[in-house]
This record gives structure tokens, sequence and C-alpha cells, in this order.
């Protein structure tokens, strides 16, 4: 139950931080349960078993690639920075070098400043 | 090189991040209503408009039997605001100076934040746009000057959201005028912006593209902001003394549930045509 690992008054949360919670909190179940399957279809030996815990597995995936999506939606920071390193190419540490001010040709990537959405940020 | 052609520019990279910095700082002080509305995108400069799932009946092309519908959209409107810096001042960045004259990046990033802020709230018509404050005009709270009177008119927009059948989680916008004067009025010892938080359980935002006031539910799904070129800034020209750069973004405003906001406009403006 995500309101169990609340570590302040839900009262002082407001609604925003809750629904953030709800989501990271339903992203972490996701993502154990996909360690889980993983694991559990490396070990099984019965195939049938294993192709009935491969497909509820991929779901998973669908399940944490959709909450990410809803979180990134809802957090202009954490947006900005999926924006930096999802499918991009080359060693991740690189990725953000340019941006960082580290030296290069900055010009500011495709020269959006990344304010998205405002939800997330306290008033 | 993308449509902006910052590469063009005759800028540092320090003074680039410098002029960023500012752009965003103002931007994410002044927008009111990203902090309000469901957000889609940025979807890019491609982007060109939204589908309502609307249809209207046309002329076909031929006669006979031949029946015609025309897709609805919501076209995205570009905004921008061009603005000039003296190289002066971006060369200065680079010798290590704290203080650039930033001043025209502020002002263009405050200009634009109001404009959509402006047009989120009470609507665009040349654009296609109908905003929040416009939905139920009819059910507008009249507010006054006597600032002590807000906590009872805001909760007077939270019954009439009730009574038409809209749940929270619930927030408030102020323009300036409002937020200020709640802000420097008192009531039982505590300023009267404090007695109307707490009131809703969502943000109490300050709006300065904002009339009067808004009260509005954030369950979800009752206004979309699509965006398709987020705020951005881009190079326009230079000669030896300042480069002229703009800052420009496309969005369009889908009001979806014009039952779930209820204004409160001052007199003046409710008098207005």
């Amino acid at each position: 139950m995500a309101g169990e690992a609340l570590h302040e008054d839900r009262e002082k949360l407001g609604p925003e931080i809750l629904d953030r919670h709800r989501a990271i909190s339903t992203i972490m179940e996701e993502l154990e349960a996909i360690d889980w399957y993983d694991q559990r279809i490396k070990a099984s030996s019965n195939r049938e078993l294993q192709s009935v815990l491969l497909h509820n597995r991929n779901e998973e995936k669908e399940h944490a690639s959709m909450l990410l999506e809803w979180l990134r939606r809802h957090d202009s920071e954490f947006e900005g920075h999926l924006r930096t390193y999802l499918f991009s190419q080359g060693p991740i540490r690189e990725v953000a070098a340019p941006a960082e001010g580290s030296g290069g040709d900055y010009k500011g990537g495709d020269g959006s400043l990344g304010i998205g959405s405002l939800r997330a940020l306290k008033v | 090189m993308n449509h902006l052609y910052r590469e063009l520019a005759p800028i540092s990279d320090a003074a680039w991040q410098e002029i960023e910095k500012e752009a965003q700082r103002t931007l994410k002080t002044t927008l009111a209503a990203r902090r309000l509305v469901d957000f889609v995108g940025p979807e890019g400069w491609k982007a060109s408009a939204v589908g309502t799932g609307r249809i209207r009946d046309v002329d076909p092309p031929t006669t006979g039997r031949v029946e015609a519908r025309l897709r609805q959209v919501l076209p995205l409107v570009e905004l921008r605001v061009p603005f000039e810096l003296r190289r002066s001042e971006l060369d200065a960045i680079d010798r290590g100076a704290e203080d650039p004259d930033t001043d025209p990046v502020i002002q263009a990033a405050r200009s634009i934040a109001i404009a959509e802020d402006r047009a989120i709230f009470h609507g665009y018509p040349a654009a296609g746009i109908r905003g929040i404050c416009e939905g139920r005009a009819d059910a507008a709270v009249l507010l006054s000057d006597d600032y002590a009177s807000y906590p009872v008119l805001v909760a007077t927009a939270l019954n009439r959201l009730r009574d038409a059948g809209v749940d929270g989680p619930f927030a408030v916008a102020l323009s300036e005028r409002c937020y200020t004067s709640l802000t420097e009025s008192t009531q039982a010892g505590y300023p009267v912006l404090e007695h109307v938080q707490r009131l809703i359980d969502g943000p109490l935002v300050w709006a300065p593209g904002l009339d009067g006031a808004v009260v509005l539910s954030m369950r979800g799904d009752d206004f979309q902001l699509t965006v398709g070129q987020d705020f951005s800034i881009g190079y326009l020209d230079h000669d030896a003394e300042r480069v002229r750069l703009y800052i420009e973004e496309s969005f369009t405003f889908w009001l979806e549930s014009p039952q779930a906001a209820v204004p409160l406009v001052f007199p003046e403006a409710k008098a207005a045509p």
C-alpha cells in the first residue's frame, strides 16, 4: 500500500506529492516484479510455465513504461533529464556533458528551455 | 542546425547558458496555468493541430450520393517575442561578469508567459482557444475590494463546482491585484491568503496573466494544454553592437470541461462587453 511508505504527515504533503508518491511506489513495484519474473523464468524447467511468466513479465514492463511517462508529464525536472538521456547514443556519461558546460559546442541541444508541465512545482 | 538558427548567433557557450538560465527562471516564476492544467507534449515544431473528434458537414466535391465531413481540429498557435541583447554585455559574461544586463531576456520571457496564460484563462478567439474563465462566465462570483470577504467568495465558487458535480482537488489562481491584496490584508491576525489556502486541497497560484481569480478542479481531464515546440530561444540577426534573438513556443488549449472552473470577476470586468 503506497500510503504506508510516507515519511511525512499526509496532511503536509498535498495532492501533487501524494500522486507522485503513488506513481513512484507503483513503478518500484513493477520493476521489482520484472526482476522476480526474470529469475523465475531462468530457474524454471517447465517450458509452459516459462512462457506464461515471460508474458506476465513483459506486461509489467509496459506498466512501468506508462507510469514513467506519467511521471515525466508531472515532474519537469525529471522530464529534462529523461530528454537528455533516453534514446541517446554513445557513452551515457558523456551525453549530458555539453549541456553541463564541460566544454564542447554548447548550443542548448534542440533549443528548448525544457519548461514542460509545472504541476509538480511547489507554489 | 534547426529552425532556430542558434549556431549562427555570435554568442559563446557561457552566454547562451546565462540567457537560458534567465529565461527559465522567469518562465517558471510567471507561468501559472501550467501549474494547474493537464500538459501534453512537447510534440515538436512539426506538430500543427490537435484533433477534437468532431466533424462538420461540408459540401461534397461532387453531386449525387456523396457526403462530406470535415474533421475539426484545434490548430497550434505560434507565439514569438523578439528581443535584443548588447554584445558587450554578452562578452562580459565570458570575462566572468556576474551581473550582465539580461533584462531584455527577462522581459521577453515574462511577456510570452503572460500571453500563454492569458490565452488559457481568458481565451484567444483568433487561435480558436476557449479560456478556462469563459466556460462558466454565467456562474461567475463577483469580487470586490473588500478582501476580507474573499474566503467566503472562494467558498461560494467551491460550492458551485460541487453543485455541478465537480470534485477536487481544487486550486485557486489569483491575479496580481488579488494576490497582492490578500497577502497584505489580515483577518483574525493572519493574512487573508492563508484563510483562502485552508479552503482548498490544491495549490494557490499567483497568476499575473489572469484578471480576477478562478477556482478550478485539478481532478484531471478537464483542461488540456498541448505544446508543440516548448519555449525555445532562436536567432534572428546581429550587427557589431547587438544580437537579435526571440523566444517562441507553439501550443493550443482545449477546454474539455467548462463546468470544472468558476471565475471570480471584478464588477467592471463583468460589465465589459
